[in-house]
């Protein structure tokens, strides 16, 4: 037994349903090292430390903590073991102050006093002090900023006696000068002897504050490496892998004229900050144009102003020649923009309505489909009859719940409707997201027959593989900005890796 | 959830609906407890039960009173079922159906004497205008300023029904009633005709209407089918650009006008003047109604006859020395097992 370890995963496998999540997964982390796990969305990273801290159990393989094979049921297990998660979104009560925050669920004391909180209040504040984490214990958890609060999640761990303190990126809600701070923050934990496991999408903070660095893809993973003796190309080409695709028979491309041309863009996210800034971009007519990033770049926020969903704060939309005044989702369907959403089951199709409902959501307001009012039923049995036969979709029958349909058919059922409506752009965000291969390619497929059509296609997805063989160009997005634009065949994995997270 | 042991229960996430079944377990398992209390008090309650069945659908005298109670559970019901579609939790149907009753009963005071071919279409118009304004009151601060709908349509029924105390012991208290608090009878020109000698009133045809007509717009038409996708996913509704706010304020209306209908027929058509304490509680019967049909419109109908059985078949088993109340015991008991049906029909037990 190697006691210089602290974490010793072997042979990890999780299984959700058919997914693999993690695939025999070997995992070290030294003793009183800072640790960040690499990898991009879907690679495996949460799910490794959601085994860590309970919240999942391995299917197959053992955990060993300390050296010792560690049994780690629940989350109360985790903390009995020294292991404290500091999750992405806080798990703090608004109403509570801080110190509250920290000794809520501890048992041994019934009767909460003044005198009692105010030595836990000056406790908590002395170990805050001693790890250079400054908050105002006695505030109440709502009035803090959201670097404070992070602060108040790292000491509840270091209260509760966590020698392993694993945070699930803690950098993306921070501003960057709480993220520097942060940094120095886990140098000190270093120093006290304290190990540390970190997932990040950015580069720069992994080189600039990581001892060891490891890195998975799809659920495998793949190596651990030495900061000292790796440099950032090397870390951004092991995660977005080598490319093993055959690439697409792919007709040539006449440049159409301008269809779309978005200038000087400023959007307001849900978080309440800018989600693009100075967003520029240009969509011709028969091209797919791909936009690669990480999740949270403004990928979603792009989407949604091109459905009508959500208003810009500034800057210029131009689409078919025509000035757009204002965000309307129906004036986005009539002039000709389909959406195909993040996921279909939640925005994208109504699960308890059969195929007929769920066809109709785009068309229902055309005169084809309805007439003063009321729906044409038998019409529209006919042409959905028609539009299921077409696209292939398999269904017991037209009013049988779509969620009964297995995700390749609910979102062949999908590109039907959107297909349909004969769009001159295409909105499609993680179009072949937890379809297998057939239904992948035959997403694709549809894809490139509307491009070859003289349609155009903004395809938004985290798989490079995808971007690269679809899109005509691909543009990078970071931190809601463009951080470049490469053509097809100029388009390098390892140069899209980089600009994805963040280094040139 | 719970990991330990050699089974562990989950929430089933597809969010499916729960089989009939759930339905007519969760009836049979109310009629089950509300037997172990009378039990309790020394009755057989296989045979009160056959007396409740017996009092509300074996005479025709039960019957047509089962009916008449019916008709304004089958409005209110149908009412608040049209809110539930799209997940706007009306439960105002008593106070929209109160404010039904007042403005009905305020044109037989303020414009005596109208032959019955304006009174009633004007009674009518009037009580469901009153009812529909009544929804409003719970749509616009929910559309307005996201206020919780729940809260403020309970609120409403507590304002209509003083607002019912004060006219019926205050201005509008019949001279001639001996200190009642009620209004003045209707005359016979002000109310609904009635079917040979029984209580069943005009009303009953007003609600077939109504439910037959909800059941038809809400299937051929554009703004049913906006209603099916709202109820059915919003944030899809959202995604076709459907005007969602627009939507609750007209269902408020609808919803509340139906209750508002419902009040006029009960005054015109079965009291035949406003009475302190006029409803029941039908309103608040209705929400149940409308659960155990599934918000299915003809659905309504039958639990409408159901639960009016009910409630005749509780004053018949006060022959027996039971009080009435055993059918409020009896609806509370479906209710509670229709939400815990409804609730535990989400978890799966899933062996380790």
């Amino acid at each position: 037994m190697d006691e210089t370890l602290a974490v010793d995963l072997r042979q990890i496998t999780k299984q959700f349903g058919t997914t693999l999540a993690n695939d025999h997964v070997n995992f070290q982390v030294r003793k009183g090292e800072i640790h960040a796990l690499l990898g991009e969305n879907g690679a495996g990273k949460s799910t490794v430390m959601c085994m860590l801290s309970g919240v999942y159990r391995p299917t197959s393989g053992e955990i060993l903590l300390n050296g010792a094979v560690a049994r780690i049921h629940s989350p109360k297990d985790a903390v009995k073991l020294g292991v404290g998660m500091v999750f992405q979104n806080f798990r703090l009560v608004p109403s509570l102050t801080a110190a509250e925050n920290i000794v809520l669920g501890e048992t041994h004391q019934v009767w909460r006093t003044k005198a009692w909180m105010a030595r836990k209040t000056a406790e908590i504040e002395a170990l805050a002090t001693r790890f250079g984490l400054p908050f105002n214990a006695g505030r109440q958890v709502w009035q803090l900023s959201v670097g404070e609060q992070q602060r108040v999640e790292i000491v509840k761990t270091l209260y509760r006696g966590a020698e392993l303190i694993i945070l699930d990126e803690p950098t993306s809600v921070l501003t960057p000068g709480e993220a520097d701070q942060l940094f120095v923050t886990l140098q000190q934990l270093r120093s006290e002897g304290k190990t540390v496991i970190l997932t990040t999408h950015k580069l720069k903070e992994v080189m600039a504050v990581a001892d060891r660095i490891s890195v998975m893809r799809k659920g495998k993973m793949l190596a651990t490496l030495d900061r000292s003796a790796t440099d950032e190309r090397e870390v951004a080409r092991l995660m977005v892998g080598q490319d093993r695709q055959e690439p697409r028979p792919r007709k040539a491309r006449l440049k159409g004229p301008t269809l779309l041309d978005m200038r000087n863009l400023v959007v307001i996210g849900d978080h309440g900050r800018h989600a693009l800034e100075d967003f520029h971009m240009t969509i011709h007519e028969g091209e797919i144009v791909g936009i690669a990033g990480v999740a949270g770049n403004g990928q979603k926020e792009l989407a949604e102003v091109l459905a009508g969903l959500r208003m810009w704060k500034s800057g210029t939309i131009t689409f078919r020649d025509t000035k757009w005044k204002g965000a309307s989702v129906r004036h986005s369907i009539e002039s000709g923009i389909s959406h195909v959403p993040e996921n279909r089951m939640k925005s994208g199709l109504a699960g308890s309505l059969g195929s007929v409902d769920n066809l109709l959501v785009k068309s229902y307001r055309t005169p084809a489909r309805s007439k003063m009012g009321f729906l044409r039923h038998a019409e529209n049995r006919l042409w959905s009859q028609g539009l299921v036969e077409q696209f292939d979709v398999k269904t017991a029958h037209l009013d049988a719940p779509v969620h009964h349909m297995s995700g390749g058919n609910q979102q062949k059922l999908l590109f039907a409707r959107e297909i349909h409506q004969r769009p001159h752009l295409m909105v499609a965000v993680h179009p072949s997201q937890g379809l297998d291969v057939g239904a992948t390619d035959g997403v694709h497929n549809l894809l490139m027959t509307l491009r070859d059509e003289g349609k155009s296609v903004l395809l938004i997805s985290e798989d490079l593989d995808e971007l690269l063989l679809l899109s005509d160009r691909i543009v990078v997005l970071f931190g809601g900005r463009v951080m470049g634009e490469v053509t097809h065949d100029a388009a390098d994995r390892e140069h899209l890796g980089m600009m994805m997270a963040g280094v040139v | 959830m719970n990991q330990r042991g050699k089974f562990r229960l989950e929430i089933d996430p597809s969010g499916k609906e729960s089989p009939w079944w759930v339905t007519v377990l969760a009836v049979v398992l109310a009629f089950g407890l509300v037997a172990v209390f009378i039990a309790a008090t020394g009755k057989n309650p296989g045979a009160v039960y056959a007396k409740m069945l017996g009092g509300a659908f074996g005479t025709e005298f039960g019957l047509t009173e089962t009916l008449v109670k019916a008709i304004p559970l089958m409005l209110c019901g149908l009412g608040v079922s049209l809110a539930y579609r799209i997940q706007v939790w009306n439960i105002g149907a008593e106070g929209q159906f109160v404010a039904g009753a007042l403005a009905a009963t305020a044109v037989t005071i303020y414009l005596p004497g109208l032959p019955f071919w304006i009174a009633l279409p004007l009674m009518l118009t009037v009580g469901m205008l009153a009812g529909a304004v009544w929804g409003l009151f719970t749509a616009l601060p929910k559309v307005l300023f996201n206020v919780n709908e729940l809260i403020i349509s309970l609120m409403l029924n507590y304002v209509a029904l003083l607002a019912l105390d004060f006219f019926v012991f205050g201005p509008w208290r019949d001279p001639a009633g001996m200190n009642f608090p009620g209004t003045r009878p209707f005359t016979a020109e002000e109310s609904l005709p009635v079917l040979g000698a029984t209580r069943l009133h005009f009303g009953l045809i007003l609600g077939l209407l109504a439910v037959a007509l909800a059941a038809a717009f809400v299937k051929t038409t554009r703004w049913g089918y906006e209603l099916r996708l709202i109820g059915a996913n919003p944030e899809a509704a959202r995604h076709a650009g459907i005007n969602i706010r627009g939507h609750i304020v007209v269902v408020m209306l609808l919803s509340g006008g139906l209750a508002g209908i419902a009040g006029m027929a009960e005054v015109s058509g079965v009291t035949h003047r406003l009475l302190y304490g006029i409803s029941p509680g039908y309103g608040y019967t209705a929400i149940i109604v409308a659960w155990i049909a599934r918000l299915n419109p003809f659905g309504i109908v039958v639990s409408a006859v159901l639960f009016g059985g009910l409630i005749v078949g509780g004053y018949s088993v006060q022959t027996l020395g039971l009080p009435s109340s055993i059918s409020s015991l009896l609806q509370g008991s479906v209710l509670f097992f229709l939400i815990a049906g409804s609730i535990l029909g989400k978890v799966r037990v899933r062996w380790n």
